[in-house]
């Protein structure tokens, strides 16, 4: 590697670290003054090897994940060899070498009236048949709800934030209340299965090493870990609002969550709900939710999460939320079998169908009947009342 | 510091093949003494890499198995209860005063140690394999950070134990979970791929010497075919050797010659029912025709 060659002006190797490191940040690597010293440190320390070298050792130097792993190269010859694509329309940084931005242009941008913050009167929302009225600021802030509000409505009436944030309070509520109850982690605890012998043996020193006082040690509880699947199929339209806004609060609430929404395909939308601006979070959401109509695909999605998702996400302490009315068009028999390979992978698998309130309403169609027996819980969930109600049963699972 | 210059063939010798990045990362390991994070799907020989250095630095090999609940008490050290209660007992008429008992009993003496403080505490600098970190908890990664960066371990009752040789020390995980980002930084990272052909070839080659050297050919071809198919869970290195050395045992001198066999077989390959399922007759013979 010769930078003297390069047509650059910083000559000297120290300057061209200084300044690819400014070249990696920028580039979204983590990279501190320790890391430009230990590169200058490194490629001083003898005579330069080949660019192939160099570049395998910056490359195991500096990457610390696959997907930097993967980047690496194009980065690396951006800057050493000038081979990189370069974008014209690029905003210029701290560095002149950018060669991609470090996020990428939202597609909901547009959409959004601008960057003002939220609860201007203008924030959008959810396109709902009913939802004419706008629904004011949903600040995504867990406030005490108000429970007076006409609780028995059914949820496609719902346009009121209050009832949305009450939605979001009942979330974490109802998340908090399935605690998985063992851990393998034992703890120092007044009452437990296991005696503490270090802390008992130290206390029984001044007595001659007689043990009369025991220490007990025992498994704390962890927390559960949530995944939910949303279905905003058409059918599901007149509760995709609400159950969204339960999705958001499980997910800001609880740490340990993840969302994926659902139709023709799965799309996981942790990170677009998990967005502290409540109003961008939601159109985010809904764009991402939209636009591909059709029916429900309920095998080939939950088949989705099964290949890509589940090795990753899921672990014995995982419980999956289902919310779909259970219309299905396709086969019955993948539904089945992907159900029972996510049953694999989780813990506890709960499905909530809106449906399941109404009047005369029985799980008839073939998808549900080829669901029902890998479901550790089936309940209604169409209004506040009925999620509330889940509490007592969620906490014995 | 050890002074080994070119790694790669000295593994070759020991019969481990690297790719470029891979003996790249190992070198740097040895010349820097900084933690090697692999990452790779299973079955590509992250563990084997430790195995292999240690090995080429002729130094021993400790290992830690990470799982769920690991703490310090298995992994750092722990006090030899039984052992402590005793010496009190016989202690009891030698009218020490208490604190002097407890020095006693809070000695080295009395130290188990568990992997991670036997690896700081060697003459020599010996490898330390810590395995599928991702399987760990977060509480564990946290214990790991104090080690990795300062190579010393605190131990209330004795005071700070420093290193008397800094390990090599090389980390392992499959993706389960995301570690975390101050672990990563105080790696050396690699990402080890599935090896290519030619590799693989060598690999099978350095293993089974006694392979006829056709059917390795058609062995490779035929397993990285297969690890483009849309399979569950891909076979890696271990298994292509596994199936390797049960053709052998079949007597099958050719993938083409007896289908069936070949297709039976398969279990060393597919670890899953529906992998299997999903490999039937032709798709074995497809293969093998392709492969040969």
């Amino acid at each position: 590697m010769t930078p003297s060659q390069t047509s650059a002006p910083p000559a000297l190797l120290s300057e061209r670290i200084i300044d690819f490191t400014n070249h990696m940040r920028a580039n979204g690597f983590t990279m501190g003054p320790q890391e430009c010293i230990t590169i200058a440190h490194h490629l001083s320390s003898k005579p330069l090897p080949t660019m192939q070298r160099v570049r395998l050792d910056l490359k195991t130097l500096l990457a610390g994940d696959r997907q930097e792993w993967l980047r690496f190269d194009d980065l690396f010859e951006a800057y050493w060899i000038k081979s990189g694509r370069t974008r014209a329309s690029l905003q210029q940084k701290s560095s002149p070498h950018i060669t991609r931005p470090e996020r990428p242009a939202p597609l909901w941008q547009q959409h959004l009236s601008d960057n003002r913050p939220e609860g201007d009167g203008k924030t959008p929302q959810i396109e709902v048949e009913t939802g004419e009225q706008p629904a004011g600021e949903a600040s995504g802030r867990l406030i005490a709800a108000k429970h007076s509000v006409n609780r028995k409505t059914d949820l496609k009436n719902i346009v009121d934030p209050e009832e949305i944030r009450a939605a979001e309070a009942l979330a974490l509520q109802l998340a908090r209340a399935m605690r998985y109850r063992l851990s393998r982690r034992y703890k120092t605890a007044k009452k437990g299965n296991r005696l503490d012998l270090r802390k008992t043996i130290r206390s029984a020193l001044p007595r001659g090493g007689e043990p009369i006082e025991l220490f007990r040690r025992s498994t704390r509880p962890r927390p559960v870990h949530i995944i939910v699947f949303l279905d905003v199929s058409g059918s599901m339209k007149h509760y995709s609002r609400f159950f969204l806004q339960f999705v958001k609060g499980l997910v800001c609430a609880w740490l340990h969550s993840d969302a994926f929404v659902f139709h023709t395909r799965l799309v996981h939308v942790t990170d677009a709900v998990r967005d502290r601006n409540s109003a961008r979070a939601m159109t985010r959401l809904a764009l991402m939710a939209e636009g591909f109509g059709g029916g429900t695909k309920l095998g080939e999605c939950l088949g989705q999460f099964n290949r890509h998702y589940a090795r990753k996400m899921a672990n014995s302490r995982t419980v999956a939320i289902v919310l779909s009315d259970g219309y299905d068009t396709g086969a019955p028999e993948k539904l089945e079998a992907e159900l029972a390979r996510m049953k694999k992978h989780v813990r506890k698998l709960i499905w909530l169908n809106p449906l399941l309130g109404w009047k005369n309403y029985a799980p008839i169609t073939a998808a549900m009947l080829a669901a029902r027996p890998h479901i550790d819980y089936f309940a209604a969930a169409n209004t506040l009342e009925s999620l509330a109600a889940l509490e007592p049963q969620l906490a014995q699972l | 510091m050890s002074v080994i210059n070119d790694i790669g063939p000295k593994l070759a010798a020991v019969g481990y093949i690297a790719d470029e990045p891979l003996s790249v990362a190992l070198q740097l390991t040895v010349d820097l003494a900084r933690p090697l994070l692999l990452e790779g799907e299973a079955g590509v020989g992250k563990t084997e890499t430790a195995k292999a250095l240690a090995k080429v630095l002729d130094t021993r090999l400790i290992r830690l198995q990470c799982y769920e609940g690991l703490d310090a008490t298995s992994t750092i050290y722990e006090w030899n209860y039984q052992k402590q209660l005793l010496a009190i007992r016989a202690r009891e008429h030698d009218r020490l005063s208490s604190s002097a008992i407890e020095k006693q009993i809070f000695s080295e003496d009395f130290l188990l140690r568990r992997p991670l403080l036997e690896a700081i505490s060697q003459e020599k600098s010996p490898v330390l394999l810590i395995d599928e970190i991702d399987r760990a908890d977060e509480e564990f990664e946290a214990y790991l950070l104090e080690l990795l960066s300062d190579f010393q371990v605190s131990i209330p009752e004795l005071g700070t134990i420093e290193a008397t040789s800094r390990p090599y020390v090389i980390l392992t995980s499959n993706g389960t979970r995301e570690l975390s980002d101050a672990l990563r930084r105080r790696c050396l990272y690699s990402y080890v791929e599935f090896p290519d052909h030619q590799r693989e070839h060598d690999i099978v080659r350095a293993r089974l010497p006694d392979l006829e050297a056709n059917l390795a050919g058609e062995i490779v071809g035929f397993v990285q075919n297969l690890r483009k198919e849309d399979l569950e869970k891909k076979p890696g290195i271990a298994e292509t050797l596994d199936w390797a050395a049960a053709l052998v045992g079949m007597e099958v001198h050719s993938l083409l010659d007896d289908p069936d066999k070949v297709t039976s077989s398969m279990i060393c390959l597919l670890k899953t029912e529906s992998d299997l399922k999903s490999a039937p007759r032709e798709l074995v013979s497809r293969l093998a025709g392709k492969a040969a």
